[in-house]
């Protein structure tokens, strides 16, 4: 209460001195009512300066000293932002921008890297991975373990820490009613004993326990996320003991988990849990489909917790290995090999973060070097808007105020506008995560974070402005408060040498991270753009892909006939069958062997295709023929050029014969090059086999899942999309469209990274360029508005003007050089940690160099020629005579 | 210069007596209470009285009011808060206290 009216007081000082003198009058005329003497009843305060004293003694008791003041500095800060107007807009958009930016790059990254996942003992959650050397000598890691070595692994380390299997998060098709009524949703096969380890507990039903997983295909039990719940059956109660079908199979609905938890990768939100022991390739050991969650308890040491697992994964895969021979051997030896990691996963763990890890880290470097240019900038702005102070400041140190209230008063200033770029920046930051995060979309990956605000991006925004005020604020103002007032009086700054070098210090280091960020964009914009023009091979235009699924299976000939009844549709060209498009993430590789000999230890991708399938990918026939209708798998191949040179030795390959595990197949034909899995990565060597899988006996074997690659004449081929959807089931009976695509998404899909990266590089270069040429312009006209005089005076004793505007300009100049090399060098050291990110482009490459370097030139002298031009207009008499 | 004060550490217990006593009493009023009840013997200076007062207001002790006289001047009358009763009880025994361990003392000597 007496705190609360002291800091009330603090805002009402003036009317709070007017009820003092008020109380002390009332006072005097009470004492004249009384009978004594007014003059007598006056003195009794003593002495004017006494009274004064009082009264001030009094004030201070009733007031909060340091908060008077802090309102008195509010106010009069507002006063001074007020007055200068536009270097108090071009400060605060300049900081709001970079501010804003590095909020939203916080939001992202700590949405996808920091945040915990929403479970107990996240800090104590650690995944295991393994990490092999390829025979070109680069690591690989991998986090994928096969479900009966986990197995193994979670009963020996059952004392120390809770084992959890996870399965990466899948789109699947599943259906609450009947086949026509299919949709998808996120699913993950979890361990039963997860929800407890993690402390969950359920809004509805129950949830899955380890009861739930013993015995393989014995659990048909699913429970869902409750964003899930909410958004697909708007918290209904009566879900709970539903069944859904996923595949063949039946699962009923026991429960819902209570809380924010959607699964354990960032950028996914899981929406269905189901048993790992569901899983069709739980029991097999041949099979990495799950990631392992450590889940340490208290007190354990993690190396000899490592070392154990390490021991018992290299058991069991030295087991597997008995079955192998030669090539395979060798190649299971580095697995047996790897070496086990053990890493921090508290906030999860995804490929989304692994492919975005670095690009965010250098996202983040980006818009830290853009803060730092702005934090210069203004502090350039605020200094030499002090040299104008200067004569007020001398003032107020000659009237007594202190140092320490001198620079509180500056700082209280920079901090206003420090906070207001701030309140700005965060505006910009909530409007700009999510735009990044819609970049990163692509209809082959839907990423959705969870991009909350909260006390983390709250504490980290408030963080933000004490070191941009640390950055831009203490400098000027201390520089500012260090005032001798007797030079100032004078009518001098009392060192403008120290003043200027700063700020010529301050444009140095400024242009040498505007350098940094313009070489760093200029090297994504080039990756970019060598990957988006590099040639593909095939023609993605106007080409439309179907993800058809057959919930019973069916032989390839009904696959054929629904072929048949696509090309029958207007406006379709050609249809072919593949098991997976070009581009997609479908792989399947193996080693074969070439003319009977051991196989080789170069990997071949094979890709079962239709007939008619490099046509309709206009992948050129370099010899031989097109598959028929009668050829099969094993049976017959086409093989691409690479394959031709890696195992024939680049000689015509027709009617020779490679084996793949034992099935024999005979070259009919040899196609052009194409990308396989990855547009990144040298071309691989690749077999095309018929879709026609037929089985030792020759009887066809049913497909579940195909791909239709449907060409059109049509210009837009998405414009066939709802016909083509509804003449699949049309065609027959029990077949529906999952997925339908355009392969140009999927080749845009491959540099969706690369073109995030290019243009919000590309834009922070453009505001680093814009901040650095305000910067210049501001320092350029401040020194020349210092050096007037002495411009009128050489002016008239006869300096040409081409001198004056070297004088004016060349020191700047100086520091551009200065600042550019230093750049230059920083570029050429930290290139190395983006070379994984670069395609097509070497960081070495002078081009890459100098081009930053022209056109941080040209931005110099754009912003000193209107600097130069007033130099050279100064007339020594008007100079002269206004001093 | 500042005048030694005969009522150091005393002026508190003074006023906030004289406020249990004759509640809604202004500066003025306490001044002449302590005169008039100590026969002229002690004396509250203003300079010290006024300060003490918006202490004891912001310690919470007493609570302050204008009120308008019928001479049309305003006023500022001060009276105890709940606070304000238990300082006083407190300053009451200390004093007491004081007083008697300092007798004792006399006596004893």
């Amino acid at each position: 209460m007496s705190l609360w009216s002291r800091v009330a007081n603090a805002f009402r000082g003036e009317k709070l001195n007017g009820e003092i003198a008020e109380e002390m009058e009332s006072h005097i005329a009470e004492a004249v009512e009384q009978g004594r003497d007014p003059v007598e009843a006056r003195r009794a305060f003593g002495c004017d300066y006494q009274q004064r004293q009082q009264r001030q003694a009094s004030h201070e008791i009733r007031v909060v000293g340091w908060l008077e003041a802090l309102r008195a500095d509010i106010v009069f800060g507002w006063r001074q932002l007020k007055r200068n107007k536009v270097t108090s807009i071009v400060a605060i958009l300049s900081l709001a921008l970079a501010m804003g930016a590095c909020i939203g790059a916080f939001r992202l990254m700590d949405a996808l890297l920091w945040r915990p996942l929403p479970v107990a003992h996240a800090e104590r959650l650690y995944a295991i991975s393994r990490q092999a050397i390829t025979p070109q000598g680069k690591p690989i890691q991998s986090d994928s373990w096969a479900y009966p070595s986990f197995t193994l692994m979670r009963d020996a380390v059952k004392d120390q820490a809770e084992l959890i299997a996870v399965s990466p998060a899948s789109r699947k098709d599943l259906t609450y009613g009947s086949d026509q009524d299919m949709e998808k949703a996120n699913v993950q096969y979890v361990s039963g004993s997860m929800f407890q380890a993690f402390g969950l507990r359920p809004a509805q039903g129950r949830l899955l326990a380890e009861n739930d997983d013993q015995t393989p295909g014995a659990h048909p039990y699913v429970v869902l996320s409750y964003d899930y719940w909410t958004q697909r059956f708007g918290k209904d109660p009566q879900v709970v003991g539903h069944t859904l079908r996923l595949g063949k199979d039946l699962f009923e609905i026991v429960g819902v988990v209570d809380g924010p938890f959607t699964g354990t990768e960032p950028g996914t939100v899981t929406d269905i849990f189901l048993p790992a022991m569901m899983h069709p390739m739980v029991t097999r050991s041949d099979a990495s489909w799950i990631r392992t969650l450590v889940l340490v308890k208290p007190g354990t040491a993690l190396d000899p917790l490592r070392q154990k697992l390490s021991a018992i994964s290299r058991a069991f895969e030295q087991e597997r290995a008995k079955g192998f021979t030669g090539a395979d051997l060798a190649f299971f030896q580095r697995i047996i090999d790897a070496t086990l990691l053990m890493e921090p996963a508290g906030a999860g763990i995804s490929s989304l973060q692994e492919e975005y890890r670095k690009a965010l880290g250098i996202l983040g470097v980006l818009v830290a070097m853009v803060l730092l240019i702005a934090c210069a900038n203004v502090a350039n702005l605020k200094m030499a808007q002090s040299a104008m102070r200067s004569r007020e400041m001398a003032l107020r140190v000659a009237i007594g105020a202190g140092r320490g209230r001198l620079v509180q008063m500056l700082l209280v200033e920079n901090a206003m506008l420090a906070a207001l770029a701030a309140g700005l920046g965060a505006l910009f930051a909530w409007r700009s995560a999510p735009l990044v995060l819609a970049m990163i979309q692509s209809t082959n990956n839907p990423v959705r974070l969870l991009l909350s605000t909260d006390w983390r991006v709250l504490g980290f925004g408030v963080g933000l402005v004490f070191c941009v005020l640390l950055l831009f604020g203490v400098l000027p103002a201390l520089r500012a408060s260090a005032v001798k007032p007797v030079s100032a009086l004078k009518g001098g700054d009392d060192n403008p040498h120290s003043r200027r070098r700063l700020m010529h210090g301050m444009i140095a280091a400024q242009v040498a991270f505007c350098f940094l960020v313009i070489f760093m964009s200029g090297l994504f914009v080039r990756t970019f753009a060598s990957l988006a023009n590099k040639p593909l091979g095939f023609s993605p235009e106007k080409l439309l892909l179907l993800d058809v699924i057959s919930q019973q299976g069916q032989p390839p000939v009904v696959w054929d006939q629904i072929a048949d009844t696509l090309r029958s549709v207007p406006g379709v060209e050609k249809v072919a069958i593949a098991g997976w498009p070009l581009l997609s993430g479908g792989s399947w590789n193996n080693f074969v062997s070439v003319n009977g000999a051991a196989p080789g230890p170069v990997m071949t991708y094979l890709l079962a295709i239709s007939p008619g399938w490099q046509e309709t990918m206009k992948i050129p026939l370099l010899d031989g023929r097109d598959f028929r209708s009668g050829d099969t798998a094993p049976g017959q191949a086409i093989v691409n050029q690479t394959f031709v040179n890696t195992f024939f030795d680049g000689k015509n390959p027709v009617g020779k014969t490679f084996q793949e595990r034992g099935n024999l197949y005979q070259v009919v034909g040899l196609v052009a090059d194409a990308p396989y899995g990855n547009l990144k990565d040298p071309i691989v060597p690749v077999a095309y086999i018929p879709f026609h899988e037929v089985s030792a006996q020759g009887v066809a074997k049913p497909e579940t899942r195909e791909t239709f690659l449907v060409r059109t004449s049509g210009v837009n081929p998405l414009a066939l999309a709802s016909v083509l959807r509804k003449a699949v089931p049309q065609a027959r009976a029990g077949f529906r469209v999952s997925d339908l695509r355009t392969q140009s998404d999927l080749v845009q899909a491959q540099t969706v990274r690369e073109r995030l990266l290019a243009m919000l590089a590309a834009f922070f270069s453009f505001v680093a360029l814009l901040l650095a040429a305000i910067g210049l312009y501001g320092v350029l006209s401040y020194s020349l508005q210092q050096r007037e005089r002495e411009f009128g005076i050489r002016i008239a004793v006869g300096a040409r003007v081409g001198d004056i505007a070297w004088q004016a300009t060349s020191r700047i100049f100086l520091m551009v050089i200065t600042g550019a090399a230093i750049g230059a060098a920083l570029g050429f050291v930290s290139v190395r940690s983006v070379q994984t990110l670069l395609y097509g482009v070497k960081g070495s490459d002078p081009l890459m160099l100098a081009g930053p370097a022209l056109v941080l030139l040209a931005i110099a002298l754009l912003s000193a020629l209107p600097v130069m031009v007033r130099a050279s207009r100064i007339d020594p008499k008007i100079m002269l005579r206004a001093e | 210069m500042k005048k030694p004060d005969s009522l150091q550490g005393t002026l508190d217990l003074l006023v906030l007596k004289i406020l249990s006593r004759r509640p809604r009493t202004h500066g003025y009023g306490i001044m002449a209470a302590v005169k008039d009840c100590s026969d002229d013997l002690l004396r509250v200076e203003e300079g010290s009285l006024y300060p003490a007062l918006y202490r004891m207001e912001e310690a919470g002790w007493i609570q302050a009011e204008w009120i308008k006289k019928n001479s049309g001047r305003r006023a500022r009358v001060y009276e105890l808060t709940a606070d304000g009763k238990k300082q006083l009880g407190m300053e009451e025994s200390r004093w007491l206290s004081a007083c008697a361990a300092i007798n004792q003392v006399l006596r004893t000597v």
